[in-house]
């Protein structure tokens, strides 16, 4: 039967047989319609891609507002529609490894403080003109500069000195970074010619697609560049688009109507339900977001450690995961770092709701009286329900949670990394332990929203960013991981699956833990079947 | 002294521009009192204190307000509306592409509820109390008690998804063609148009109605004319006034009230783009939508008096 099986799925991929004479032929050799459909994908994608069509996403996370400046990169559409126009120097593959982009090959100086970049030869800009490493240098200059409003200024912040030579582009650090080639993948550091110093938003980049129309907030579509440097594994349509819906309906009638063959963001209460339309498949893939509860470590009444394990011990993970995520993500474990990153032990012990101890460390912090939870619809999709969960099951230990409703409205300006007590979201795009940890948890962090102030803590981070032995390193992330899980000031209850949903008419889907719809490269990565 | 008309009529226009200079006043003052800071919403959850700033120094938020409104307003009457503070593109450019899009819906909307609508209240008079009357108001009556995003949602389902003859996203774009444009936003339209139906209809009907118990409609009948000529020639114009009303302010709702029908189908109207610029405290692009509604709401208001005025036989042939 599988040989036969074969043969037909081949038939299909070719053409010669229709998808539905497929799975009907298949039906009768006694083969249920996933099997069928399975065999189908993975013959489509052992043919190859298939060149042209008009590739289409409806995706969330697009304003008006959005800027083609890759600075100015902070929602889902302009960061996608980046990954459309331009290139990094090298991106983090679907299981946590290095691959190397624009530049060519990496070399660390034995230390693990100055990092040599070859930028690769022959690749052309869509303005006709050819990379250099002096391209580089201007872009990262511009990403890092005094005035700079970059998203990325953070993570090039402990840059010492930068310079290009020739074919190679070099970076000397402040302090030893073992992870810096992991910092380099980061969405915002696309390479622009000149580095984009004259013209930031003028989208020329040397991506597989041409940006041929940008009407922010409402879509933007890219024709393919024929001088594409990689142009056997990106950029197979003729043409992509992203129309913007930020509408969850609208999305999913976009997709059921054959609007557009892809969208993000399905809401895990109607997953289950899309699943059961003809035509459409449901990619859910489990990924670094994770949605948390923050307190203050240094606010009253949240400054004693008791009081913050009665809390983490007062939370039901497994009922938020079934009830909020409706089973599309896994718990979490009161830290910011699951099995998603490099370097993770697994041999952290879980924490479960445990009204016992709760009750036990509630009692022994001598708090009384209820605990003010800030929360807000935009916290994360489900919070305001979390956080009612949380009440109950808090009510369960003796400990009484008030949960205040704020508007989406300024919530990140006035209620998140301001107010002691606060729901939050942390969307998972950092993909190494230490540039999670040093955006969050360090003392000086910017967004240190648990105001976790603590030297040692500070200490370990900076000798496991300079170590380059793996297995020392693994140590020194575990001792960090305790420490947040046991004295820090973050709930984690959930690691939030992404979810997209995906038209049977597109091939070439593989799943990216880094972040939806294939970390951002799903219109130039896959192909219409 | 004119002809009392012509000064009534440059009274309202003159009336309209100083309401619609203190809708200025009230605009650049809402602006200023909005919460939170503008430069830290512009770069959201991921910004640093340096990006903040940097971006506070350069929008020149430390100038007294009466000096930037007064810098504003100038600007405005010369026809800068400026630049937009989040992606540094003039606003003139991006709104006019915008505000196009909302006037071709509303036109649309505009020109297929209003003579329906008239003409179905004009038939609910014909009618009254029988049958067709009781149909076309309890149909009216029930899609304007549906909210809006409902009757989107439920066309979409039974017409874009099951029976696909329109499509759900109503993006239209230059390079269509006319045809290709009004096929994109047949549902928008359709939701629009069951939304002010009723209104309309309804005061067409009450209007007509209420002049239809004067003496000289009762002269007309028993000149033997029609009913339906009755209506028309002696009816409905003395009915005009209060007819024009309600149908410039459903206009002016088909202009400046539609954000919700522009989500659910994704249309890139001015409601959208006014959305998305408060969220991100995009001061003067907000300031340029309100002014540009403002405008639109009081012009229209004007010419729902001016035609008053004008259908007013009283006001027309002083003694």
């Amino acid at each position: 039967m599988s040989q036969e099986m074969n043969y037909l799925a081949k038939l299909a991929v070719e053409g010669k047989l229709g998808r539905r004479a497929f799975l009907g032929k298949a039906a009768a050799l006694g083969a249920s319609t996933a099997v069928a459909t399975s065999l189908l994908s993975g013959t489509a994608l052992a043919a190859g891609p298939k060149k042209g069509g008009h590739l289409k996403a409806g995706l969330a996370g697009g304003e008006s507002t959005n800027s083609l400046d890759p600075a100015t990169f902070l929602t889902q559409v302009p960061a996608d529609f980046g990954r459309m126009w331009g290139d990094t120097l090298v991106e983090v593959s679907r299981i946590g490894e290095i691959v190397f982009r624009l530049a060519e090959s990496i070399e660390p100086s034995a230390d693990a403080k100055t990092w040599h970049f070859t930028i690769r030869k022959g690749v052309k800009f869509h303005n006709g003109k050819t990379l250099t490493a002096t391209d580089v240098l201007k872009t990262m200059e511009r990403h890092s500069g005094d005035d700079t409003k970059s998203g990325a200024l953070g993570i090039m912040r402990g840059i010492e000195s930068m310079k290009a030579d020739g074919d190679v582009f070099s970076v000397t650090l402040t302090t030893a970074n073992a992870d810096l080639p992991y910092l380099m993948s980061d969405y915002h550091l696309i390479i622009q010619p000149d580095g984009g110093m004259d013209a930031p938003d003028a989208g020329i980049g040397t991506g597989p697609y041409k940006v041929t129309v940008n009407e922010p907030g409402v879509r933007h579509v890219g024709e393919r560049f024929e001088d594409y440097w990689d142009a056997g594994n990106r950029g197979h349509a003729d043409t992509v688009e992203i129309v913007v819906l930020n509408d969850a309906t609208a999305r999913t009638a976009a997709l059921q109507g054959g609007q557009v063959h892809m969208i993000n963001r399905v809401e895990p209460k109607i997953a289950d339900l899309l699943e059961r339309v003809p035509g459409v498949s449901v990619k859910s893939v489990s990924g670094r977001g994770h949605y948390v509860f923050l307190m203050h470590c240094n606010t009253a009444p949240f400054d004693n450690n008791d009081l913050r394990l009665a809390l983490k011990y007062a939370i039901d993970r497994e009922e938020m995961v079934d009830k909020i995520l409706r089973g599309y993500g896994s718990v979490g474990n009161d830290m910011p770092i699951n099995g998603g990153y490099p370097l993770f032990s697994e041999d952290i012990p879980q924490r479960t709701f445990d009204p016992d101890k709760a009750s036990f460390h509630y009692k022994k912090s001598g708090h009384s009286g209820p605990i003010t939870l800030q929360t807000a619809a935009t916290a994360f999709s489900g919070a305001v329900d979390a956080a009612q969960l949380f009440q109950q099951s808090a009510a369960k230990c003796g400990i009484t949670l008030d949960v205040k409703r704020e508007p989406d409205d300024g919530y990140w300006t006035e209620v998140w990394n301001k107010q002691p007590f606060s729901a939050s979201y942390w969307g998972g795009s950092r993909p190494v332990q230490d540039q999670m940890y040093s955006t969050a948890y360090k003392s000086d962090a910017d967004w240190n929203d648990t105001r976790f102030f603590r030297p040692d803590f500070d200490k370990l981070l900076l000798a496991a960013r300079a170590e380059l032995d793996q297995a020392k390193r693994v140590g020194l992330y575990r001792e960090m991981g305790l420490m947040v899980h046991n004295e820090g000031g973050v709930i984690v209850p959930m690691f939030n699956d992404f979810i997209n949903a995906v038209s049977d008419t597109v091939a070439g889907w593989e799943d990216d833990p880094s972040g939806e719809s294939m970390n951002g490269f799903a219109l130039a990565k896959t192909w219409l079947a | 002294m004119g002809h009392p008309i012509l000064n009534l009529v440059a009274q309202r226009i003159a009336l309209g521009c100083l309401l619609l200079l203190m809708a200025s006043v009230l605009i650049f003052i809402g602006t200023q009192i909005l919460p939170g800071d503008i430069a830290q919403s512009i770069l959201g959850q991921s910004a640093t204190p340096e990006a903040v700033a940097n971006l506070r120094k350069d929008l020149g938020l430390n100038d007294p307000a009466y000096v930037r409104y007064f810098t504003w307003l100038s600007g405005v009457l010369q026809g800068d509306l400026g630049v937009a503070l989040s992606n540094g593109k003039p606003i003139a450019q991006a709104v006019g592409q915008r505000l196009s899009n909302t006037l071709f819906l509303a036109g649309w909307a505009a020109l297929i509820s209003v003579p329906l609508a008239v003409l179905l209240g004009l038939l609910a008079v014909q009618y009254k109390n029988r049958w067709p009357d009781k149909l076309i108001s309890g149909v009216t009556l029930t899609t304007i008690s549906l909210p809006e995003f409902f009757l989107g949602y439920l066309l979409i389902f039974f017409i874009s998804v099951q029976l696909r003859w329109f499509p759900s996203v109503a993006i239209i774009n230059d390079s269509m063609s006319l045809g290709q444009k009004l096929n994109t936003i047949a549902l928008p339209v359709a939701v629009l148009v069951l939304v002010v139906l009723a209104q309309m209809m309804r005061m067409t009907r009450a209007a007509i109605l209420n002049v239809m118990q004067s003496a000289y409609i009762e002269t007309a009948e028993l000149k033997g004319i029609t009913p339906f000529q009755v209506i028309r020639k002696h009816a409905f114009p003395n009915a005009i006034a209060p007819i024009i009303n309600v149908i410039m302010l459903n206009l002016a709702y088909l202009v400046v009230g539609v954000v919700i029908v522009e989500v659910v189908f994704a249309y890139p109207g001015m409601g959208q783009y006014l959305v998305d610029h408060v969220s991100k405290r995009d001061v003067p692009v907000v300031q340029a939508c309100a002014l540009i509604f403002a405008s639109v709401y009081i012009s229209l208001n004007i010419v729902a008096d001016i035609v008053s005025i004008v259908a007013n036989p009283r006001l027309r042939h002083p003694k």
